[in-house]
């Protein structure tokens, strides 16, 4: 590990990055329900696509090859996606605002707190509401009977995985961007995975290349985790998805430490 | 300057006035269009691809009996059509709107020149018209390309398709200029949008909702708008036109009723500064 | 204001050959300068000369390019935390959190500084207090006057009871009125005894809360010293100012020699240094010219600024 110089999260930042996630809480106690809105949006889609869509479906392979309705198949992948969905928008959209437009950050500069305390602490705030709204998604999955194992609980490291890795790629992909129009490229990349990724139906209808293309990106090997998890249909590939994402979060980070004294102490 | 004394233009009708404000936003635009290009033509492509062809492959091997014997993606493309114009037009009445009110002050500086509200209302509706005929022109190209739609009349589809989109824009529009900032929009985005992007008939029919819920789509302009885009690509318009004059009749009452107000708050707003 | 100030007399800033590059472009230009505690201490000079940099180094928040720079002692280089704990930042352009409250605001930045929360809030409602914001505590920050804002800035920039304040051209942009009351609060603090750096463009400004100051121009310091010092030493005691109608004055060549001590023509008047301008005036009169207006007035900064770098400030 050393040897690749892969920066330790906590030695990269210090503790005085909490206070990054106490001026978050400040903001949204005056728009909770902005909040909450994240919550939401996962709800509507599974309502949507789940329930309605699904009556049109009828049951398709889960993993492991077995029959299962529709609702079942998606609802996991729609918190996948809803978890990379939420730490793209935070780490890019955002987080350039905050960078170059809104002084919020050139302010917070001039006082003991360093960008890595920022970035880990803008990072961790991310993090802290996926968290909540995955809580909530689960809870949700509960009341419409879409559990089928104890394992749906490790959906929550699952989804927290997910956002860490797209959430800290996403950073390292905002610090080279110079103008608004360079999110197009993101748009370019996202759109793609979100509707590709098995998220909305199963791969096994396409040309074997596709797939094996399909099967290189992170959010599938996202949507898998999930799914597996929240089946209980358990094999050893789920070691290759958890790796897969860790490090993609872990090599993104090192790019982001490397590169945000540059950027924010000009 | 020159010694020559200006020729001054006289008292212009408000088509006229108007169209400095559309010809402005116009101009603003010639710079930008590129970046949008990938958005009109790529994301109908993967919109109809992933979910037309992909997801509909296991829904057309199901039997059933709400789709009657349309293919999911026939189904689909009128409602991905009309939804995305009304998510264009729903930006364009927001941000835009805001910034020039708000944030570069451009709609002030016209309502220093002898332009007024009522002109900066227009000329931006009338804008958003060309801008959603242009998406929707190109959304419709894909949607033959693809071969996912059954009659010409697709050509009057995309008229349509605007007059929904606009059914957003101009009362959204009126909202937009009683804000200063743009708190409120990400929460009209999710909270309004998103739901009726979600169950107006766009990705199943509303006979799918459970029985309660399907008169609130109703409410939904987007439903109306779906209904008559639906019936003119699968060429069953001629089965209930009245029903399909009356859904025309709800989007148009909304568009004038949305620019009658959107001009109230403009000028209102370019009043108080 | 602070206890630990500084012993003795080893300056709380010491800058040598200080020297701040963008690529090929050198916007500080290896600078010396000492700031001593309790001193009120200026860079005086017109927009792109090197001030803003200079200020940015000094906070810790703009690595130096070249040179040596000590602030409170320590080097920004490994230091930047530490010094950065004990510093006051009123940057150029307000960085308010415009998501936050007046009072939040204030806790917030207090809390940056690893203060409890407890102390932040009463340090928040006396700061509020000093700047006569109070009332203003539960509002947004946005609708504002710039003013109000600039003296929230200002408040927000003594939470942490600072040694060293850094103010970046505190009242450019405000009307005279928001400018006399932000001058005042400065001023108060300066009696207490807390080390002010600011940077202006303006003389009066420069004249009213700067001990000393150095003229800055082009990346480089061109002079230093009190306002008084710096005006006897590069321009006289008085300036008479003519204007004449417009094209009268080129046609005027050489007919100014010799009045005063010294001659400057400007697009729109002409200039005359010299100890007694009621003399020059008659001087004038006697040589037969004509301006539509004539004006005697006491010299000041931008006289000093005009003859060492042959500009005048505000472009």
């Amino acid at each position: 590990m050393t040897a690749l110089r892969i920066t330790p999260l906590f030695a990269f930042g210090s503790r005085r990055s909490l206070h990054m996630i106490e001026r978050n809480l400040l903001v949204y106690r005056h728009g909770w329900l902005m909040l909450l809105s994240g919550f939401f949006e996962p709800l509507f889609y599974l309502l949507s696509i789940g329930f309605g869509l699904g009556k049109l479906v009828g049951d398709v392979n889960g993993p492991g090859g077995q029959l299962i309705s529709y609702t079942l198949f998606v609802a996991p992948a729609l918190l996948a996606a809803s978890s990379m969905n939420g730490a793209i928008s935070e780490s890019t959209f955002n987080f350039f605002f905050k960078l170059n437009y809104d002084k919020t950050f050139a302010s917070i500069l001039t006082t003991p707190m360093s960008p890595a305390d920022i970035a880990l602490g803008e990072l961790g705030w991310a993090l802290m509401r996926g968290a909540l709204y995955t809580v909530g998604f689960i809870a949700v999955m509960f009341v419409l009977g879409l559990v089928r194992s104890p394992l749906i609980f490790l959906t929550l490291p699952g989804a927290l995985l997910i956002g860490f890795a797209f959430a800290a790629v996403g950073m390292a992909a905002t610090s080279f961007m110079r103008s608004w129009q360079d999110f197009d490229l993101i748009q370019l990349v996202i759109l793609p995975m979100f509707l590709f990724s098995g998220t909305f139906f199963p791969l096994d209808a396409m040309p074997d290349a596709v797939r094996l293309l399909i099967q290189l990106t992170p959010l599938y090997h996202g949507v898998e985790l999930l799914r597996e998890l929240s089946l209980g249909v358990v094999g050893p590939d789920i070691l290759v998805h958890v790796g897969y994402l860790a490090a993609m979060g872990l090599l993104g980070f090192t790019v982001v430490a490397g590169r945000l004294d540059k950027l924010l102490l000009k | 300057m020159t010694a020559a004394a200006m020729t001054r233009p006289t008292q212009a009708s408000p088509w006229a006035t108007a169209g400095r404000v559309f010809e402005h936003r116009a101009r603003q635009y010639r710079r930008l269009y590129r970046a949008s290009l990938f958005g009109s033509f790529g994301i109908p492509a993967l919109f109809l691809t992933a979910m037309g062809f992909g997801l509909g492959t296991y829904v057309d091997r199901t039997p059933d009996t709400v789709l009657a014997g349309v293919s999911y993606v026939q189904f689909l493309a009128p409602g991905l059509l009309a939804a995305s114009l009304m998510q264009t037009a729903s930006f364009e009445a927001t941000y835009p709107i805001l910034g020039g009110l708000q944030w570069n002050r451009i709609f002030h500086a016209m309502a220093a020149t002898p332009l007024e509200g009522r002109d900066v209302a227009l000329g931006n509706i009338a804008w958003i018209t060309l801008r959603l005929t242009l998406v929707g022109t190109i959304f419709a190209a894909v949607i033959v390309a693809f071969g996912a739609t059954r009659s010409w009349l697709i050509v009057f589809a995309v008229p349509v398709a605007v007059l929904t989109g606009l059914a957003f824009a101009t009362p959204i529009m009126a909202f937009t200029a009683t804000q200063r900032t743009p708190d409120k929009f990400a929460q009209i985005f999710r909270f309004g949008l998103t739901p009726l992007f979600l169950f107006s008939g766009t990705f199943f029919p509303i006979e799918s909702l459970p029985t309660f819920l399907q008169p609130v789509a109703w409410l939904s302009p987007l439903w109306h708008g779906v209904a008559v885009v639906r019936a003119l690509m699968l060429g069953t318009i001629g089965d209930q036109p009245l029903l399909a004059a009356v859904h025309i009749l709800v989007l148009l009452a909304i568009t004038f009723g949305g620019a009658l107000l959107a001009i109230r708050t403009i000028r209102e707003r370019l009043k108080r500064g | 204001m602070s206890e630990q100030r500084v012993a003795g007399t080893a300056p709380l800033i010491q800058a040598r050959g200080l020297t701040k590059r963008f690529g090929t472009f050198t916007a500080v230009d290896a600078v010396d300068f000492d700031v001593q505690p309790g001193e009120a201490f200026g860079f005086l000079g017109p927009n792109g000369a090197g001030k803003t940099s200079t200020m940015r180094m000094i906070g810790c928040t703009s690595p130096i390019s070249d040179g040596t720079l000590l602030v409170l002692g320590m080097d920004p280089r490994t230091e930047g935390a530490k010094i950065r704990g004990r510093l006051g930042v009123v940057p150029q352009q307000d960085t308010l959190d415009n998501e936050l409250t007046v009072r939040e605001n204030l806790i917030i930045y207090g809390r940056y500084f690893g203060f409890s929360r407890p102390e932040c809030a009463r340090r928040a409602d006396e700061l509020l207090e000093f700047v006569q914001l109070t009332d203003r505590g539960k509002d947004l920050v946005e609708p504002l006057s710039g003013g109000m804002k600039r003296r929230l800035t200002i408040a927000r920039s003594l939470i942490n009871e600072p040694d060293l304040m850094l103010l970046d051209e505190p009242t450019t942009g405000l009307d005279p009125q928001a400018r006399h009351l932000v001058w005042d609060r400065l001023y108060r603090l300066k009696q207490r005894g807390v080390t002010l750096v600011l940077t202006t463009h303006y003389m009066d400004e420069a004249e009213q809360l700067c001990d000393r100051l150095v003229v800055m121009d082009k990346a480089k310091i061109v002079a230093e010293g009190s306002p008084r010092q710096l005006i006897e030493r590069y321009s006289t005691r008085e300036v008479a100012e003519f204007r004449f109608p417009a094209g009268v004055q080129e046609t005027l060549d050489g007919q100014f020699e010799g009045l005063g001590s010294r001659i400057e023509k400007l697009p729109d008047r002409v200039l005359a240094y010299a100890d007694d301008g009621e003399a020059v005036v008659i001087a004038a009169r006697e040589r037969g010219l004509h301006p539509e207006t004539v004006l005697v007035r006491r010299s000041t900064l931008e006289d000093v600024f005009l003859r060492l770098t042959g500009r005048s400030l505000i472009e």
